[in-house]
């Protein structure tokens, strides 16, 4: 009896998810699987077959931008972690109470607004007349107005703008957990900042590292907005391909290819980065 | 007594028969085609409900296929964008042409977008605001732009942008003496021409600042003087113009390319009644006259053009001398496929370093 009350239980508490799951999630793939296997070969006439996944190989334009958004991704996660890292550590070691309430609040203030507008933002400040470029020729640094965005840098800057919360907020946690004694007691061993960053901090606080990175890799893979806009007319990124197929192109077939081969080969860079890191998901993110 | 019984049943009775018309109209359009002045007026006169959402082709031809045609009761595609989507995906119902009082068209364009969008001996569009794209000059700064090629001279350099969009391809084309539209019908043909598109359009990437996507963001760019030349639409140009009279739209000597926006139903609309009301609505001259205000563009109302301000009218004169308004190129129906070829072309433009 009591058996059965709780098997209830726990399906009533397991609908919402699985509602969600095949709702919003796996039935859309399977519907779009279906898209993406069939081929066009004439008006209103498609064809059963893995055509326009062999698009995707054979025209090397679709997979540089997509070894392009992959390897400017990785960076983007690299420098995200490099700024984030110290951020952290300040923010979960360094200080107490309110001012730990403080530092955290700013982090997630930018936040409030959405990605949209702070994108605008950067596009304010990075223009030839925008802020960054006048306040320049003011101080008397630069002669003419300087063009900062339209790069591959302006799209590197947005990223790790972006998802700078989503390595700090891992890291602060796992950072937390660490007991301050193991720091001194590294230090009355004999050691110094970096062999206690070395063989003490990073080792422990490497889940949060690992689910911070992978959070912020899949963020800015598949981000649409930063690239598309900062980056002007170098902006090619893959999301944007998967975009200009769907809409401009009228192309559903090539699109539902190009987002599953997106899927797939994204997981697959998570999958070889918990290899390299020797970490493995569910204790990355079972913390 | 009883007369005041029969009148107040009366009253009852058209108060219901109205309700009972009572429609929503759920309209897809562009910005600044329905004005909210021009919704007042309508809702106040027919007790319909009006809708807006604001799009552009492309989304308007992708949110109906997603919805094969539903969630809209009237659309505004370009003239262009009916027969091969029609072919394609079927998203549209034909018109029923006794509905409309087409005696508040102007006649040629009445028939060549009945010609235009025609299938089956069906109308499937009737045509509203027309316009023109061609470019957007700082006459002051790139007075030697005078052709979309021009745009790839080196003394604008890094100061040029335009849209990496089909009438890109179609611009530079005329301007580097072929006839696109002539080859719609031969894709090898077609494909030619493209070819030297692209290889035109990479050597000028060079030149381009960035390729814009929204009219807000060509006239901010034009507006601060980050760029001095662009493609642009006829409307932007004369916006721009009215802050800054060096900046002016100029038909480009290959001709501007002419766009004529339509009604159409789409094909699981349900207000049907309201759409047909909105159109004999909307196309009386006073209305067109607001909506050419609103928009910058004009329509293919008889007589919708004589309320339209002086310096509206100015701006389109200086722009639109009578051999340029004659060697406008009208876009023809885009047949089914053509845009896989177009996409490859502008993708790899794109990817080109």
């Amino acid at each position: 009896m009591t058996s059965d009350k709780s098997k209830l239980g726990f399906f009533l508490l397991l609908s919402p998810l699985l509602l969600w799951l095949m709702t919003l999630i796996i039935l859309p793939h399977v519907g779009m699987f279906f898209v993406s296997i069939s081929e066009k070969v004439g008006v209103r006439q498609y064809e059963t077959g893995f055509g326009n996944y062999a698009v995707f190989f054979n025209e090397p334009l679709y997979w540089n931008t997509f070894a392009r958004t992959a390897y400017m991704s990785i960076a983007a996660t690299f420098l995200t972690l490099l700024i984030g890292f110290p951020v952290a550590y300040y923010i979960a070691k360094l200080t107490k109470g309110r001012t730990k309430t403080t530092l955290f609040l700013m982090c997630l203030i930018p936040f409030w607004v959405s990605e949209l507008v702070r994108t605008f933002g950067w596009m304010i400040l990075l223009r030839e007349t925008g802020v960054v470029s006048n306040f320049l020729q003011y101080i008397g640094l630069v002669d003419g107005p300087i063009e900062f965005l339209y790069n591959d840098a302006a799209i590197m800057t947005g990223l790790v703008y972006t998802s700078m919360l989503f390595m700090v907020v891992p890291l602060v946690t796992t950072l937390d957990s660490l007991d301050d004694s193991l720091i001194e007691a590294g230090y009355d061993l004999g050691g110094n900042g970096y062999t206690i960053l070395r063989e003490i901090i990073i080792p422990h606080a490497m889940p949060g590292i690992v689910s911070g990175c992978i959070v912020v890799f899949m963020l800015s893979l598949g981000n649409y907005l930063t690239p598309i806009l900062l980056g002007g007319k170098d902006s090619l990124w893959f999301t944007g391909l998967i975009y200009s197929q769907f809409i401009t192109r009228f192309n559903w077939e090539l699109g539902s290819a190009f987002g599953f081969l997106l899927l797939g080969l994204s997981s697959l860079i998570v999958f070889v980065g918990l290899k390299l890191s020797r970490q493995s998901l569910t204790e990355t993110m079972g913390r | 007594m009883n007369f005041k019984y029969t009148c107040s049943a009366l009253a009852i009775f058209a108060m219901s028969a109205t309700a009972a018309n009572a429609e929503t109209l759920r309209l897809l359009t562009w910005g600044g085609y329905a004005p909210e002045a021009v919704i007042e007026k309508f809702e106040a006169e027919t007790g319909h409900k009006v809708e807006v959402t604001k799009s552009n082709n492309e989304e308007m031809v992708a949110k109906l296929r997603a919805t094969n045609g539903g969630g809209f009761d009237l659309i505004q595609p370009s003239q262009d964008r009916i027969a091969g989507a029609q072919e394609e995906f079927g998203i549209y119902k034909p018109l029923d042409l006794s509905k409309i009082d087409t005696s508040l068209f102007i006649d040629s364009m009445l028939e060549a977008t009945k010609g235009n969008t025609m299938m089956d001996g069906k109308v499937f569009a009737v045509p509203h605001v027309w316009g023109t794209s061609g470019l957007v000059v700082n006459t002051k700064m790139a007075g030697s732009v005078k052709d979309y090629t021009d745009l790839c001279n080196a003394d604008v350099a890094g100061k040029v942008s335009y849209r990496l969009k089909r009438p890109t391809l179609i611009g530079f084309a005329f301007a580097m003496g072929m006839d696109p539209f002539a080859a719609y019908g031969d894709a090898d043909a077609y494909q030619g021409i493209l070819d030297k598109v692209e290889a035109k359009l990479i050597e000028c990437k060079a030149n381009v600042k960035t390729y814009w996507d929204g009219g807000d963001e060509i006239k901010n760019l034009l507006r601060s003087g980050e760029v001095i030349a662009s493609m642009a639409w006829d409307t932007g140009g004369w916006q721009l113009n009215a802050d800054n009279a060096d900046i002016n739209f100029v038909a480009p000597a290959s001709g501007a390319l002419g766009w004529i926006d339509t009604f159409a139903l789409p094909s699981r609309g349900r207000a049907d009644e309201a759409a047909y009301a909105w159109i004999n609505f909307v196309m009386q001259p006073e209305i067109a006259a607001m909506i050419t205000s609103e928009a910058g563009n004009f329509t293919a109302s008889k007589g919708g053009d004589a309320g339209v301000d002086d310096a509206l009218k100015a701006r389109y004169q200086t722009s639109f001398p009578q051999e340029a308004v004659d060697n406008i190129k009208w876009y023809p129906a885009v047949p089914a496929g053509l845009e896989a070829l177009e996409g490859a072309v502008l993708d790899r433009v794109n990817a080109a370093q």
